[in-house]
């Protein structure tokens, strides 16, 4: 079959926080460049976002990025790379500022400033009190955010492919990447996009999981892409529940609200958190909160009928207040839970919310694998960032408003990585092989051809109940054994599966069995990589490993401060160090230690 | 709720079968958990895979599942399924080329949207620091900056229907006003000449359907009054 091809300097697959922030770098040092985008930019999951950004500006009370640093290194418990860390965290007011620059319309303070609220687990001065780093736009922020990015793209004239679908990555002998086959989904039609460098920004894969509070969209097709073509999969079963999803809907409720003083309480009234955290309270970290939540329930102290959700309180906070900080979470609340949170409690879960691990990257931006001896060795011509790459800086477990962080970050050093590469010549547009597209033909073959085959659905939701049930909030040795056997056991499902819909027209039924082919990596990465790992860390914890003397929160340094390497072939695990070392001289070693808050 | 049967009357139309467009008549079974209208398009193409609709972040923020539903436009993911009555007619956005079912073509949405150049213009040296702006003056920005681009208000309005290569159109004129209004743009002037025009302004008759069916609760209409008082007051 004759496939078209297009040739590129760069390649950008996803156009959400990172992609965009990438493209604008490409665009600005006047890069030809290709933005592929299954949806129009603004639609990208970014857009949920709500609470903020975190940046140590200090506008309202004294800040620096020492303590940010140390608070994601705590954070992430200490699977973060420290280098990876500092830079992010010395990035981030330089970052913030730009995106001020280009017209976000942040809140402000009396004095005409940035507007920063408290956010879960930042802290002042190592942990003391809760500081306020998280700069926001009302609970809107990524909206304004990823408005104000494409509205920037489109001065600085980017070119993008609307509702284009990325299906493989293309590697020569070599391992180098060549860019990527891609679906135009009105046509149906299949496309080579040859270029000198790719990036990956594609975003997580929170729908491996059955309550989420990701988009339908978000099916990580860049990490499925990565793991198909041989790339290793890092940290894969370190997933963030987000204490605060609307109970049945998944919904997010922002972790501002308890930044703007919103407090958890149980079936008894209690504000349970002093009791997990005395300092930090309802602002400790999401694992800490999600887990003091699911134990609440567990015990018997849930609240509403069936005792299976807890409540999140603000109607202490002003009318007024609520309008003008949190209108949307109002909105979200009346229209998914049906009430008024000026007069009642909003009804909360925790929900799949965030892929801490993903697509290995050094803070470049460069996608590095293991070879000849060296655990971090890049690939020629790959490059990623945002929620599908890990850096990693948020190791075991993210503090919130450092996503929206690791988007602007990583998405303008990865942009910056592929300008400096090509000008200094290092990027060369490489041969393509003869078979570039045959992978992604096949499998569009398959699903044409394929007769008595499996429903997209029925397996999706297999997957998604295995995930839920085998690996939660909390983790058990004999689930995750089993769900190992039930994860393999419908990736086999998944060879077969089955669509009606054989028009080529938006055929989003195909759409949806090409995602699922993404989702299955990654719930099969999931899976096996927390099987593996025993041990308790950050968002990773077992019953069979709890907080004890010798092992601080039920953590393993001496067998497991390390990085998990999941290869698809064969289920392969390897291990890295994690760097414990900062960027520059300008910070010590933050050293491990129990993590309270 | 509990569970129930649910009709549906829907406009169908793939190109590579169909000679022209129908409307089918199909029912679903919906969960107790299916509130929303979306819930239900989703349990649809459970049953029929073929049925074809944009949708994303099904919470009212990204803007994909715009669709004229009994007769207005509005969001599937924000619109209570039991508070409509059946059948439950869905309908492509009114006015746009459809390329399949309740798919339509958004190129000239956008291409309106773009023609205002929706990007902060502001050509001294950027500072160091943020931008100063007062509370009070971010203020002028709520109501405008919320737009979801969803396309619910321009193809409301009739004159975006007679003329949608000329009229701007209730979202493109928001987002102008919204850059307008914001006190970090130095563009007036400019974006004012750019809508000086017997059409890509003036075609608006604040008939105010965009009002009535936006979503997130926003008012074109007086940001498009607010773009014509200074049209006027720069003329005198």
């Amino acid at each position: 079959m004759n496939v078209a091809k297009r040739t590129f300097d760069a390649v950008i697959v996803g156009a959400g926080g990172a992609g965009l922030r990438a493209a604008l770098q490409l665009s600005e040092a006047g890069l030809r460049t290709a933005v592929l985008t299954k949806v129009f930019p603004t639609r990208s999951h970014t857009v949920a976002a709500q609470g903020g950004v975190a940046a140590s500006l200090g506008n309202t009370t004294e800040d620096n990025w020492h303590w940010h640093m140390y608070d994601t290194v705590k954070g992430s418990d200490w699977l973060g790379d420290q280098d990876a860390i500092e830079f992010m965290c010395r990035k981030a007011n330089e970052v913030v500022v730009e995106l001020e620059h280009y017209g976000m319309p942040f809140d402000r303070t009396d004095n005409g400033k940035i507007y920063q609220r408290p956010f879960g687990g930042h802290s002042m001065n190592y942990g003391q009190a809760p500081v306020m780093r998280s700069c926001a736009a009302a609970d809107r922020t990524g909206h304004a955010m990823l408005h104000a990015l494409y509205q920037r793209n489109v001065r600085a004239n980017t070119q993008f492919f609307v509702e284009w679908m990325a299906m493989d990555l293309i590697r020569n002998d070599d391992g180098d990447v060549l860019g990527v086959t891609a679906m135009e989904m009105e046509t149906g039609e299949v496309s080579i996009f040859h270029a000198k460098a790719t990036i990956f920004a594609t975003g997580g894969a929170g729908r491996i999981y059955y309550s989420s509070t990701n988009a339908f969209i978000n099916t990580g097709d860049g990490v499925g892409m990565a793991a198909r073509a041989g790339i290793p999969l890092e940290d894969m079963e370190f997933w963030q529940f987000h204490p605060t999803g609307v109970a049945g809907a998944g919904v997010l409720i922002t972790e501002g609200v308890r930044g703007e003083g919103g407090i958890l309480r149980n079936d008894a009234g209690e504000r349970f958190m002093e009791r997990y955290a005395p300092n930090l309270k309802d602002l400790a970290s999401r694992d800490v909160v999600s887990r003091s939540m699911v134990t609440e329930i567990n015990e018997g102290r849930g609240c509403g009928p069936d005792k299976d959700h807890v409540l999140l309180d603000i109607t202490h906070l002003s009318p007024e207040n609520i309008m003008k900080r949190l209108p949307g979470i109002r909105e979200i609340s009346i229209q998914f839970a049906g009430i008024d949170p000026i007069k009642a409690p909003i009804p909360v879960v925790p929900t799949c919310h965030y892929q801490m691990g993903g697509i290995p990257t050094n803070y470049r931006g460069q996608v590095v694998v293991p070879k000849d001896g060296n655990p971090n060795s890049p690939v020629v011509g790959f490059y990623a960032a945002g929620e599908c790459a890990c850096a990693s800086v948020h190791g075991a477990n993210r503090l919130g408003t450092n996503s929206l962080l690791d988007l602007l970050v990583f998405g303008k050093s990865a942009g910056e990585t592929v300008v400096d590469d090509f000008k200094s010549g290092n990027l060369m547009l490489k041969p393509l092989p003869e078979t570039a597209a045959d992978v992604s033909l096949a499998r569009i073959a398959r699903l044409e051809s394929q007769k008595n085959g499996e429903s997209v659905h029925e397996v999706r939701l297999a997957m998604q109940r295995t995930m839920q049930k085998h690996a939660g909030v909390f983790r058990f040795d004999n689930l995750l054994k089993e769900g190992v056997q039930r994860i393999l056991e419908v990736a086999e499902r998944a060879k077969s599966t089955e669509i009606k819909d054989k028009s080529q027209v938006w055929n989003t039924a195909r759409t949806e069995a090409l995602e699922l082919d993404n989702l299955i990596e990654v719930a099969k990465a999931t899976m096996i990589s927390a099987e593996a790992r025993k041990e308790s860390r950050g968002a990773h914890v077992r019953d069979d490993a709890p907080d004890t003397a010798e092992r601080p929160n039920g953590r393993d340094d001496q067998n497991w401060l390390k990085h998990t390497l999941w290869y698809t072939a064969g289920n392969r695990l390897e291990y890295k160090p994690v760097n414990l070392k900062p960027m520059s001289a300008d910070v010590e070693p933050i050293a491990l230690a129990k993590r309270t808050y | 709720m509990s569970k129930r049967t649910v009709q549906f009357k829907i406009y169908r139309y793939d190109p590579d079968k169909d000679q022209q467009p129908y409307m089918q008549d199909i029912s679903v079974e919906l969960e107790a958990s299916d509130k929303k209208l979306l819930d239900a398009l989703v349990r649809l193409k459970v049953v029929d895979d073929t049925l074809s609709f944009r949708r994303s972040c099904r919470e009212g923020v990204c803007g994909s599942d715009a669709m004229n539903i009994n007769g207005k436009n509005g969001l599937a993911c924000l619109t209570d399924v039991d508070s409509l009555a059946q059948p439950i007619a869905l309908r492509p956005l009114p006015g746009l080329p459809v390329i399949r079912d309740l798919i339509v073509d958004m190129t000239q949405f956008f291409k309106q949207y773009h023609s205002i150049k929706p990007y902060l213009i502001n050509d001294e040296p950027a500072p160091e620091r943020e931008r100063l702006q007062t509370p009070e003056d971010r203020e002028e920005l709520n109501g405008l900056y919320e737009c979801i681009l969803c396309a619910c208000c321009s193809t409301s309005c009739p004159s975006f229907w007679w003329n949608p290569d000329k009229f701007v159109g209730p979202a493109g004129l928001l987002a102008a006003y919204r850059f307008i209004a914001d006190t970090r743009d130095q563009a007036t002037s400019a974006r004012l000449d750019n809508l000086e025009d017997p059409y890509r302004l003036f075609r608006c008759h604040t008939i105010m359907n965009c009002v009535d069916v936006c979503p997130k609760g926003l008012n074109p209409t007086r940001a498009i009054g607010k773009i014509k008082d200074l049209m006027v007051r720069r003329a005198i």
